[in-house]
């Protein structure tokens, strides 16, 4: 092929011929097999692909059959579901103000003391921590992340509520507010609410550690130049610096409080009731779900538990996808 | 200049300071107290019957969990593997072929969230699909619920894993002339094998002790069966069952079946970080 292109060369190529038709023959196989890689290479993107998209199919999937079971609750109370305060599956009345109530108490009080607490444990394995035990202490923290829930949960149920029972809750009664107010039952809404706060302190901690050490340490060093103590650095340069990141964290730890199911089910005292007190028993929407879905009654009362449950996706949906925006905007500023 | 200004700032830095140590001595006495407890109440129950008897009837004394141990290991095998091949393929995907495009970055936002969303919805997803269209409860339905909840584990460790193979390793064997598919499966795949191995170790350890999903798939079944289309009995679900009942010998046996998988848990977990945590940085 490159003879017309150099005619000099021309008498060597005669001279060459044969080795020129070896050489075409191999070219030729080497185009095939080229061709067949491509093939092997568009296959393989193509399967590979198709895995991918299925991940997506299956998120798409959940929404769509949660809605599509969900409708003939939709058809009988409309929006009244959202709002209303009576949960009935006796008198088939669905309305599901109690659950997104105990839903959102539970993970309030979780958050109330787990984001503190984890800012505190980020903040130790970040800055104080002798090196040599920093590996270790934050293993021990991902392996409390990795503990199942329904641990938490029976841990919960015979070592927590009892104690509460017994030495806490009579305490905390005797302050006369009405939001702890009735008997010490030890399982209910504020029990429930601490153990979700455990659980959820690993998810925030590793999260806030991860955005610490994103802070460069030029810039803590120049805080630490100007005299400033460790406490002012952290006030002052690492929080400002990793707000959004810090913010993602606890969104995150949001959305695993709002979805837990086994950790507040063992605990939260199954009761479909509104109540003020926070040591009453209650349900979130995850305990309703766990408590009453086997037994339920397919005409309606499966239906009503379907919307619930799609509702709660909707909402762990938004909360995680805010989570993980942040956390990820948070953890890009360290290649600025 | 005040000294008491001084005194104030590092008193603050003090008080600072040992809160955030009490946080951390708090996170660890929660770690430990659970443990102990677990271990405390369960090793009791982890007898010979524990492993050989099936679950007992309301109020009988003696039984075990052989039923339960069989159906979580077979329910957690079928979906181990369903899900590491998926895994693994999509997780290619978005390594590979999925720097830039749209598609490739609504998929890994996709499974960041599956990562952390409510399993007890997959659950109620998988009874629409497997459950209410063939009108009984089954162990295969709970294999596929636990599938979909480990598929994103190991989709974003394979995917974070081959990022961390240098584009070197790559270029090179494409200039050998190697096919892309070869490339990926033999070559940096292969270099990476260690952390994917984690990553299916890490959902298995998640599969075990996940409940919520399978309460309404597999539901539970009182006798010994291997049967995959029928209800089937299950570490979690008996453990759930047991410890809400009102008699003490079951819940000696939900401690028990506790004890056991936070065992297995914290094994793998353990296991996980330590032999493979080394070729993971390889």
């Amino acid at each position: 092929m490159s003879a017309s292109a150099h005619p000099t060369v021309g008498q060597t190529l005669n001279r060459d011929s044969e080795i020129v038709a070896v050489h075409g023959a191999a070219q030729k196989a080497l185009a095939e097999r080229v061709a067949k890689f491509a093939t092997q290479d568009k296959l393989f993107h193509a399967v590979t692909l198709g895995f991918a998209a299925l991940v997506l199919v299956a998120l798409l999937g959940i929404v769509v059959s949660l809605l599509f079971e969900s409708v003939p609750v939709f058809r009988k109370f409309g929006t009244e579901f959202f709002y209303g305060t009576t949960w009935s599956p006796t008198d088939d009345v669905y309305g599901a103000a109690i659950a997104i109530f105990g839903t959102l108490v539970t993970s309030t009080i979780a958050l109330l003391f787990a984001v503190p607490i984890s800012f505190g444990i980020a903040l130790f394995l970040t800055e104080t921590c002798p090196l040599v035990l920093r590996r270790p202490l934050g293993t021990a923290i991902e392996l409390l992340a990795g503990v199942p829930s329904i641990i938490y949960g029976i841990w919960g149920l015979f070592v927590l509520a009892p104690l509460f029972q017994q030495y806490l809750q009579p305490l905390m009664i005797a302050t006369g507010l009405p939001l702890f107010a009735g008997p010490p039952l030890g399982i209910g809404v504020f029990t429930a609410g601490m153990v979700l706060s455990l659980m959820v302190i690993p998810f925030i901690a590793s999260v806030m550690r991860d955005v610490f050490e994103t802070v460069p340490p030029v810039l803590k060093e120049s805080a630490y130049g100007l005299g400033c103590t460790t406490w002012e650095v952290v006030r002052n340069v690492v929080l400002p610096y990793t707000r959004v990141g810090v913010i993602g964290g606890v969104m995150l730890g949001l959305g695993r409080a709002l979805g837990e199911t086994m950790a507040v089910t063992f605990v939260i005292g199954n009761a479909n009731r509104l109540s003020s007190s926070l040591f009453a028993p209650g349900n979130s929407i995850a305990s309703t779900l766990a408590n009453e879905f086997a037994e339920a009654d397919p005409l309606l009362h499966v239906p009503a538990l379907f919307a619930l449950g799609l509702l709660l996706f909707v909402i762990t949906f938004v909360v995680l996808g805010l989570a993980k925006w942040l956390t990820d905007r948070g953890t890009r500023k360290a290649g600025i | 200049m005040s000294t008491r200004l001084y005194q104030r700032r590092k008193l603050t830095n003090a008080v600072g300071l040992t809160l955030s140590s009490a946080a951390m001595a708090l996170g660890l006495i929660g770690l430990l107290w659970i443990l102990w407890t677990l271990f405390y109440n369960g090793f009791a129950a982890l007898d010979l019957n524990f492993f050989t008897k099936s679950t007992p009837a309301p109020g009988t004394a003696g039984g075990g969990m052989a039923n339960a141990i069989l159906g979580s290991l077979m329910i957690v095998g079928f979906a181990t593997l369903v899900s590491t091949p998926i895994g693994i393929l999509a997780g290619i995907y978005l390594a590979e072929y999925g720097k830039t495009s749209k598609f490739a970055a609504a998929t890994r936002f996709v499974t960041d969230i599956m990562l952390s969303a409510p399993s007890i919805v997959v659950g109620l997803f998988v009874f629409a699909l497997a459950v209410a269209t063939v009108k009984h409860f089954s162990g295969w339905a709970g294999s596929l619920a636990l599938a979909l909840i480990a598929i994103p584990v190991v989709v974003r460790t394979t995917e974070n894993m081959l990022n961390l193979v240098p584009g070197s390793l790559r270029e090179a064997a494409f200039a050998l002339g190697a096919p892309r598919w070869k490339v990926s499966l033999a070559v940096t795949l292969r270099a990476v094998r260690g952390g994917v191995v984690t990553g299916v170790l890490l959902a298995i350890a998640r599969m075990i002790g996940e409940t919520a999903p399978l309460l309404f798939t597999a539901l539970n079944n009182q006798f010994f069966s291997a049967n995959m289309s029928q209800p089937m009995a299950n570490l979690p679900v008996v453990i759930y069952n047991f410890a809400m009942s009102p008699y003490p010998d079951w819940q000696q046996l939900a401690w028990g079946g506790a004890a056991l998988i936070a065992l297995i848990v914290l094994a793998i977990n353990i296991v996980a970080r330590v032999v493979f945590r080394d070729k993971v940085q390889a």
